[in-house]
């Protein structure tokens, strides 16, 4: 049971942990204890909005689940343990390892979930006392093709622009970024920009018709990869059109000529649109648009950056800006959009293991020293350390002996998920910090220290407009949680490092601020665009009052909205850099074993591993179960069917999912999303099935490009659970773990034909032989295929059991109704394993608006019965789509279909 | 026209039903004459255990009184019973000596208890369960309280000894087999019905054969003995083992008999002037002994001796209710089941739930129902109407209200 939310104070304003976007969030504790979440109005990148995740962010909260105590593992499992033990030991085999091995026989893999202070105090243990520049973090795996394209145009990690260029935009491409499920919030705006202006053109060029393309003027269903062949052709094209802004690039770039001959390498319109795999008709459109619009943003994300040819695609991107000047001026520019919370923090304090605190550079010896000076650093690394697909692999190999994982769950989120384990399994000692105690990385960690989570934990992020904003505690420490900050710097001071002794976050801050105009652009150093010299000096106090900012701020008082829009580069040359992209195919391609493209991402209503968002009822209708979304045709040629069960090989790994269509898929490829992990499926870990080949400047993994094999996965059954209680589910082929109100749902499939009830679904219900006086309910058609069973415990509903040989088994929303009750009347009894309710029309289907909890059936029938004409009529007559909107391009497609 | 005769031989549900069909077809084709055994009009029998139990009167249970006779013309002989049929000369005899010729005969006979022939079973404290006079002995007995054995927990047994259990003695039920109503339910509704009937005070032994009643000093029934020695008081013990068909009358006529007088599809004897109906008659192998199947022969035999004989007897499934208050029991159809019949079940022991459909190809074929019955009435029109079931097999379990959702 969840334990009761401890109080620190009543109101607090605060920033989501998800997405990039980085929302202001208002946290209230209610009188009665219960936590409020609202939109913060007043913060710069979310004017008070909040999407669906964010929404339900009270719903993720408790403490189910929670590791709460530092934990070592023993030859028979765990036990806890005091935090002097836990941190003497990771302590003293860091110590052993590096004297024994050196220093780069350890590392330090970290997350974007970090804050700002975290990741600057493990980043400056790593780079600057233990003397490897061996850490990484999962930004690897989402930002890095962007970080190394800023780099080589800019010479800087910067993202120019801000959100308000969104909205003044008269073309805005979206390129690979479903920006409506991924980005909520900021969709919305440009939604509603675009209403108020409709002569702005979207263009959205991705290979999936997404929700996003409801907005899209032109949609470009690129094929995979193909990318830099698209960007180049535009190139070309603007060259050829003379819409070079010739003074922009004469005063302000280098290399131009160079870019257009490796753009010419993509060939003709004609040759380019064939290896896009788009009609040429709508790719000249989008040309003859993009030359002619002045005011144009280009936002991208992982569809560009999770590519071998990651880096050039965004450089071709930038390439378009720089030559036609379109960048740092309001509506103009490239924009990256983050996919975490606080990828851009940590890319602000040298998080990747290429890169030095405050944007210097690992190989510049000149900014070595300088950082060394300023830390007064013992034993500086002075070589780029291991990227993370590179860091598994020496991990295996036994070259690093030590990692410490912290808020990451790499076994789920690497490619070649199996190599992942293989090598945690190998390494000498695996520490987890992190707020969950069972994930699937943490089953294999030697040392688990309890972290603190959102809303307990105190710091700064910055999101993808450069905008930092503090999230800020609310909650009590539960158990013996440590912020990691704190963790990192325990550490540090026992393997005898000076430098850790910081008496909060605010000092961290300090730290970093006054290291940001640390030589920067003096003593001859390059000058570093990275500069919040500004905001240093602050005490606590001055600290917590922090209000979001956008950086560089070089003096107090002063923000940035957007920059180059007259040049400055970071060069030292101070100018932008072209650089010449040309085309090249994904790494693995598509052959006779592995015929189609397996493309991954995320779904709406879930955030990563789903440590968090899979604790959310609110959050579980949208997408309850693992699916693999495929063109009819090709599900049709593999031998599956929607709704039935498919296995997806790739030369790496396999999973099981459900079919679907629906998600705009072009012929050839599938789309899975990334979320499930040995903690809510069976089989679903999509990174086991992910190729690891990666790109060669960033490093970041090709996620949305592997060959793959479909085909049926035969099962004897189909099933499922609902229980307030876990289950073992040991009886089951297949199974996927939804969390609903008051209980748990298990989706089942089995391949063995079920056995004798009761015994069977007394098993599966975690009833053992002894359980005969139970109060059990059962229906069995043994040869019609269905077997149904209840246990009840004092008059409530504790679990229950359908199964069906076909796919047939009743809506589960009636029968979730039934765990609210606190009596089950005899009526009750036996409606429940006819899992409907007497009157028909009481399901409301698959939910579509997860906000209000609103159903597919609900929507049609409101549309039909009232003759709804636009989703703001089906937001008036069912609330559906009233709160976050992210679900109105689901509710516009019902309209279309009605 | 002159009316012609039309004797019968049985003054119970199955002969009445049967004239008063007639009655509405052809009232004036025949001079009728009913003989009876017992002294009373017509009553329901089937509505002897609520009289039993006090749960009704005599009053309550009466179909056709004296005066239903008188006022259809119908001559009654109550308490005359007939002795011999002499079909060469088309004469019936009656006890009293009266002589009655017919130009048709009809037997309805019924049925009379099997009184298991153990030594004591004549004793007095031994009675039937079959007529008004077994009430009134089992009442007088009651009266004196005491214990009570029925012999047989089949239907019949199980009604009369919530009956005496009602009036207040102490009842045991003796099964010779291991599960109560073994004709009518299967073994998991039968334990639920064992646990609900011994909650209400029914002592209930199974696998208990009767070897001997034994008689205490007054020469009334003591004891009840089975075999193996084990012994159990009794101051009343009631054979409630099953019935037998009363033929001995159609027999010694020499109508052809096998375990009953076989009929015809249109209830016709051998001798094509005699029709026989009820509890007596076998058709097709079968025997009868609930009310459906008898009102079905009383129509078509009335049909035939109407003069209007167009219909056929064709047997249909049939349904069981148990009349004990408070116990919902219903059975229908044929649920034993055979090869390649497949069974729909569910249990809930907690609720006193169970429910077992038998389902043959895509036809229910048999019902059984305990604690909840409402949708016994909807489950036999599927058996008899031989409905498809296939579409709302997965539904059928939860009834008709959620087969129509």
């Amino acid at each position: 049971m969840t334990p009761s939310i401890p109080i620190l104070s009543s109101t607090v304003r605060t920033t989501c942990p998800y997405c990039g976007v980085g929302c202001g969030v208002d946290a209230r504790v209610g009188a009665d204890g219960a936590l409020s979440i609202a939109g913060d109005a007043a913060h710069p990148a979310s004017g008070g909005r909040l999407c669906v995740k964010g929404a339900a962010l009270g719903e993720t909260v408790g403490l189910e689940g929670r590791l709460l105590a530092p934990m070592l593992r023993t030859g028979t499992g765990l036990r806890a343990a005091s935090w002097d033990e836990a941190l003497d030991r990771v302590a003293g085999e860091f110590a052993r390892i590096v004297a024994q091995h050196g220093p780069d026989a350890v590392a330090l893999y970290v997350s974007g979930q970090l804050l700002t202070e975290d990741y600057y105090v493990a980043n400056k243990f790593m780079k600057g006392y233990v003397g490897s520049a061996n850490i990484d973090t999962n930004s690897r795996l989402c930002m890095s093709s962007a970080v190394a394209g800023h780099k080589r145009a800019f010479g800087e990690d910067i993202v120019p622009g801000c959100y308000e260029d969104f909205e003044l935009a008269d073309l805005l491409v979206l390129v690979g970024s479903n920006a409506a499920w991924c980005h909520p919030t900021l969709y919305q705006r440009i939604a509603r920009a675009k209403q108020e202006r409709p002569q702005m053109q979207v263009v959205v060029i991705d290979p999936r018709r997404t929700a996003t393309c409801e907005l899209a003027d032109l949609h470009l269903p690129v094929k995979p990869g193909a990318d830099v062949w698209l960007f180049d052709g535009l190139l070309a094209y603007l060259a050829a059109q003379r819409a070079v802004d010739h003074d922009f690039v004469d005063a302000h770039t280098e290399g131009l000529a160079d870019a257009l001959e490796a753009a010419g390498r993509a060939g003709t319109l004609l040759d380019v649109a064939r290896a896009c795999g788009l009609d040429p008709q709508q790719l000249l459109r989008f040309y003859e648009l993009f030359a002619r619009t002045g005011k144009t943003v280009t936002a991208f994300t992982m569809g560009v950056n999770q590519s071998t040819s990651g880096a050039d695609k965004v450089n071709a991107i930038i390439n378009c800006h720089l030559a036609t000047g379109r960048i740092g001026r309001p509506g103009m520019g490239p924009f990256s959009l983050t996919g975490q919370p606080n990828a851009m923090g940590g890319r602000e304090v040298g998080g990747l293991a290429n890169m030095l605190a405050a944007h210097m550079d690992l190989e510049d010896p000149d900014q070595r020293t300088s950082l060394q000076a300023f830390w007064d650093a013992p034993r500086m690394a002075d070589k780029p350390g291991l990227k993370a697909v590179d860091l598994f692999r020496a991990i295996e190999e036994g070259k690093v002996k030590a990692v410490w994982i912290m808020a990451t769950n790499p076994l789920v989120s690497l490619p070649d998920a199996g190599q992942a384990r293989r090598a945690l399994e190998r390494c000498e000692l695996v520490v987890a910090s992190d707020i969950v105690a069972g994930t699937d990385t943490n089953a294999l960690a030697h040392v688990l220290l309890p972290a603190l989570g959102w809303g307990e934990k105190d710091g700064t992020v910055t999101n993808s407009e450069r905008c930092i904003s503090r999230q800020r505690a609310f909650l009590a420490a539960p158990g013996q949680a440590r912020a990691d900050w704190d963790i990192v710097c325990d550490v540090a001071r026992r393997m005898g490092f000076a430098g850790f002794d910081f008496a909060g976050a605010h000092e961290i801050f300090d730290e970093h601020a006054r290291l940001s105009a640390w030589n920067n652009g003096t003593d001859g150093q390059r000058r570093r665009l990275f500069d919040i010299g500004g905001l240093a000096g602050m005490d606590r106090a001055g600290y917590d009052a922090l209000a979001p900012v956008q950086w560089p701020v070089r003096a107090p008082g002063e923000a940035s909205a957007r920059l180059f829009g007259a040049g400055g580069f970071a060069h030292r040359d101070g100018r932008a850099r072209f650089v010449p992209t040309a085309p090249r195919r994904p790494a693995n391609l598509p052959d006779g074993d592995y015929p189609m493209v397996l493309n991954t991402g995320r779904v709406r209503d879930q955030w990563h591993t789903m440590t968090r968002t899979g604790r959310a009822p609110t959050l579980a209708g949208h997408a309850p179960e693992p699916f693999v979304d495929m063109h009819p045709q090709d599900a049709l040629l593999c031998g599956v069917k929607a709704g039935e069960l498919a296995r997806v090989t790739s030369a790496w790994g396999a999973v099981v999912a459900r079919v679907q269509h629906g998600g705009g898929i072009a012929r050839g490829s599938a789309f899975m999303p990334i979320h499930w992990s040995g903690r809510t499926a069976s089989d679903a870990l999509v990174g086991a099935v992910v190729n690891p080949a990666v790109d060669p400047v960033s490093g970041e993994p090709e996620f949305k490009h592997t060959p793959v094999r479909i085909e049926p996965f035969g099962v004897a059954w189909y099933g499922f659970i609902l229980s307030r209680g876990e289950l073992p589910l040991r009886e089951a082929a297949h199974w996927t773990r939804i969390q609903g109100r008051g209980f748990v749902r298990y989706e089942l499939a089995g391949r063995v034909p079920f056995a004798q009830a009761p015994a069977w679904t007394r098993a599966l219900l975690g009833l053992g032989d002894g359980d005969d006086d139970a109060d059990w309910i059962e229906v069995e058609d043994r040869s019609g295929g269905m077997v149904r069973a209840a246990h009840l415990v004092d008059g409530r509903i504790v679990s229950c059991l359908f199964v069906s040989r076909r796919q047939d088994l009743p809506a589960r929303a009636w029968l979730a109704g039934m765990f609210d009750k606190e009596r089950f009347t005899p009526a009750d009894r036996l409606a429940l394993l006819s899992g409907r309710a007497k009157e028909p029309g009481a399901d409301p289907g698959p939910t579509v608006c997860s906000c209000f909890g609103v159903g597919r059936k609900t929507i049609e029938g409101a549309i039909r019965r009232h003759g709804l004409a636009d989703a703001a009529a089906v937001t008036a007559c069912t609330k559906a789509g009233g709160n976050c909107g992210s679900c109105v391009p689901e509710i516009r497609a019902l309209l279309a279909q009605a | 026209m002159e009316r012609q005769s039309l004797v019968v031989i049985g003054n119970g549900m199955a002969g009445m039903r049967t004239v008063e069909e007639l009655l509405r077809l052809a009232p004036d084709r025949y001079r009728i004459a009913v003989f009876g055994l017992e002294p009373h009009g017509n009553y329901n029998r089937i509505l002897l255990s609520p009289v039993l139990a006090g749960d009704k009167s005599v009053d309550d249970i009466m179909l056709n009184t004296r005066a239903w006779y008188a006022d259809n013309g119908v001559q009654l002989h109550a308490g005359d019973p007939v002795v011999r049929i002499d079909r060469r000369r088309r004469t019936v005899h009656a006890a009293s000596g009266l002589a009655v010729r017919y130009d048709r005969l009809l037997i309805a006979t019924g049925s009379k208890p099997f009184i298991v022939p153990v030594p004591g079973h004549d004793l007095p404290g031994v009675v039937g369960f079959r007529d008004l006079h077994d009430v009134d002995t089992m009442l007088a007995a009651a009266r004196a309280g005491g214990k009570a054995v029925v012999i047989g927990g089949g239907l019949l047994g199980l009604e009369a000894a919530n009956g005496l259990l009602r009036r207040g003695m102490d009842v045991t039920v003796v099964h010779v087999t291991a599960s109560l109503m073994n004709q009518q339910l299967d073994p998991p509704a039968a334990d639920l019905l064992r646990a609900s009937l011994e909650r209400r005070g029914l002592r209930i032994l199974l696998e208990r054969q009767t070897a001997a009643i034994a008689a205490g000093a007054a020469g009334r029934v003591r004891k009840v003995v089975f075999e193996g020695g084990e012994e159990i008081d009794a101051d009343l013990v009631v054979m409630a083992a099953g019935v037998r068909p009363n033929v001995e009358l159609a027999r010694a006529a020499g109508l052809h008999c096998e375990r009953a007088i076989i009929v015809d599809d249109t209830l016709q004897t051998y001798d094509p002037r005699i029709y026989a109906v009820g509890e007596c008659v076998q058709h097709r192998r079968a025997t009868f002994g609930l009310v459906a199947p008898i009102w079905d022969q009383a129509r078509v035999c009335a049909a035939h001796l109407a003069g209007s004989g167009h219909r056929r007897y064709v047997q249909q499934a049939t349904a069981t209710k148990l009349k004990v208050t408070g116990v919902d029991l219903y059975s229908a159809g044929d649920i034993v089941g055979g090869a390649g019949s497949e069974d729909l079940v569910l249990r809930d022991r907690r609720g006193g739930v169970y429910k077992r459909l038998v389902v043959a190809g895509n036809r229910l074929t048999g019902a059984v129902l305990y604690g909840d019955v409402a949708d016994g009435p909807w489950y036999f029109d599927l058996i008899r109407n031989g409905t498809d079931i296939s579409s709302i097999r997965d539904h059928l379990l939860f009834g008709q209200a959620q087969a129509a959702a």
